[in-house]
């Protein structure tokens, strides 16, 4: 008679230990979007779903203030995370290096992440202001005509994307500075010794070292920039016009008129974009891994 | 020459520091408690008269205690959300980090989607409705749950194989069950990686803004972000209160950070490079 491997039998760790996490993540989060596929194919008043085939999505795509969303989706996404992941690294830099007042610096500049997002960025929204507020008035006091920052329609979404810099950097500085600390100073040794200057030290050593934080920091900002919706809301609602409209406001708007549908076409269109970018680029960044 | 280097950058950077990053939060500090007409001035200058607790009590007081009400209510969704998210997460981390099975390539596809997506709303909204959940504190605790399962799920997987295996196996010939040995056993060893998930998901849950937005309408329900957006949209003339309440809203997470700093720290960076 064979003997059952006791440890199958017996495992310390069922599987039933699944369970509980799977049902809640299964039914509020995996069957919305699994059901949201269909809806974007209806017209929805939340009891009643008619099929209309792709009509929602021809509607996405023929509206110029719903194709300027998407197009505005990508220059904030492409934007906060560049800009993010050189400021990041430049910080890091300069807060790993023999400073005064190190830790100081670091807290001060991770501070911004914990902070309510709407708070910042209400308090942006009036330190902005074209006449009264106060960078403005700065700007003002050195001889310089400020910009209307929100109230320019070609200005606007940049400006939101600054302030989620200035909110966002110091997870990106955070990261960096725990990639940095992973390279050996010895190369650092060598390469003074063999006379390279700083910058070709930062060239030639930090820069390809430092990529798997880089990675993190390019793929984290970019899902959050496509994302975003809190920010942007409190600080210009999309507007002027439709000029700081990005995807994930156009949803909360259609949703707020009762174009349910419509919405939940956006959501899809959400769905296809993270997709379409995060995937081919983290398999890029996983191919150039193995091939190093 | 050479020692003082590092004194002239670190003090260049402590100003650009200071102008950028300090200022603003001085900014709210001094609107919050300048007078109804002053603050409307926008200006950064000193208050003429500090009104810090008629200000903080206006703030309290209006719209029948709503911003009370409103920390209520944050605070009991961060506590129950938080709480069950430790447990399931340990639970699945646990699994996908000692356990061999077909089942744990769905479970990182999964884990993976939730990192990555933005959940479906109405989809949602029409399921919390058919659930009767909609606009309900527990509806709201299981969507955050649910929302926030993966990140805490990293955290603890990675914490976990740093656990050895002999523990567990100990424990079964001592004749434990399986849920002991996890509740007794494994969970008490977690504590380092339990404290970062219950500080970096409580600052998550509580600064939560979209999701209560969506999923928990209705004045009775008010979450304290939410108390910002009303003020910001009903009370465009009273600056004072407006930035009263920005600065209470900003007070919670800067005594988290002051007590749990390194914790934050290791939680951020721990399920960045893994993501």
């Amino acid at each position: 008679m064979v003997q059952p491997r006791p440890r199958s039998q017996k495992s310390p760790c069922p599987l039933w230990f699944f369970l509980p996490a799977a049902v809640i993540y299964g039914v509020f989060f995996l069957a919305p979007t699994a059901t949201s596929f269909w809806y974007s194919l209806t017209r929805w008043d939340l009891t009643t779903a008619e099929f209309i085939g792709l009509e929602n999505f021809r509607q996405f795509f023929s509206e110029p203030f719903l194709v300027q969303s998407l197009v505005n989706t990508l220059i904030y996404a492409v934007m906060t995370s560049g800009l993010k992941t050189v400021c990041g690294l430049l910080l890091a830099v300069l807060l790993t290096g023999n400073i005064f007042a190190r830790g100081f610096l670091r807290t001060v500049v991770f501070f911004p992440v914990l902070v309510s997002t709407i708070g910042i960025g209400i308090t942006f929204t009036v330190m902005m202001h074209p006449t009264k507020g106060i960078i403005n008035v700065a700007l003002g006091a050195l001889g310089i005509a400020g910009p209307g920052w929100l109230t320019n329609p070609s200005l606007a979404l940049f400006s939101v994307a600054l302030v989620d810099l200035w909110k966002g950097v110091g997870l990106a500085t955070l990261i960096f500075i725990a990639g940095l600390a992973a390279i050996s100073t010895d190369y650092y040794e060598a390469a003074r010794i063999d006379g390279a200057t700083r910058f070709q030290q930062f060239r030639r050593i930090t820069l390809p070292l430092v990529r798997p934080a880089t990675i993190t920091v390019v793929t984290l900002s970019l899902i959050g920039g496509l994302r975003s919706f809190d920010l942007i809301w409190a600080m210009t609602r999309g507007g002027p016009g439709f000029s700081s409209d990005v995807v994930a406001s156009v949803i909360y708007k259609q949703y707020q008129a009762g174009f349910y549908g419509l919405s939940t076409a956006g959501n899809v269109i959400l769905f296809a974009l993270i997709v379409a970018i995060i995937l081919p680029l983290s398999l890029w960044f996983n191919r150039r891994e193995v091939a190093q | 020459m050479r020692h003082i280097r590092p004194y002239v950058t670190g003090g260049i950077a402590l100003l650009f520091a200071a102008v950028v990053f300090i200022l603003p939060f001085m900014f709210i500090l001094i609107q919050a408690v300048k007078s109804k007409s002053e603050a409307s001035r926008l200006s950064f200058s000193l208050p003429q008269e500090w009104l810090f607790w008629q200000n903080l009590i206006a703030v309290f007081k209006a719209r029948d205690y709503q911003l009370l009400l409103a920390y209520f209510n944050s605070t009991l969704i961060t506590v129950a959300s938080v709480s069950i998210l430790v447990i399931l997460s340990a639970m699945v981390g646990y699994i996908m980090q000692r356990r061999r099975t077909p089942w744990n390539a769905v479970a990182q596809i999964a884990l993976f989607m939730g990192l990555m997506m933005p959940p479906a709303v109405v989809p949602t909204i029409g399921l919390l409705q058919d659930l009767g959940l909609f606009k309900t504190i527990h509806g709201m605790v299981l969507i955050q749950v649910a929302y926030n399962l993966s990140f805490s799920t990293l955290l603890y997987r990675s914490f976990i194989s740093t656990i050895p295996r002999d523990l567990d196996e100990a424990a079964l010939i001592d004749g434990a069950k399986p849920w002991q040995i996890f509740f007794r056993v494994i969970l008490p060893l977690l504590k380092p990686v339990t404290v970062t998930n219950i500080v970096v998901q409580s600052i998550a849950i509580f600064n939560d803004f979209t999701n209560p937005l969506y999923y928990l309408p209705g004045k009775e329900n008010v979450t304290v972000q939410l108390t910002l957006y009303n003020f910001q949209s009903m009370y465009t003339s009273q600056y004072n209160l407006l930035f009263m309440n920005i600065l209470l809203v900003t007070i919670p997470p800067l005594i988290v950070f002051i007590f749990f700093n390194r914790q934050i720290v290791a939680g951020m960076t721990a399920g960045a490079v893994k993501g």
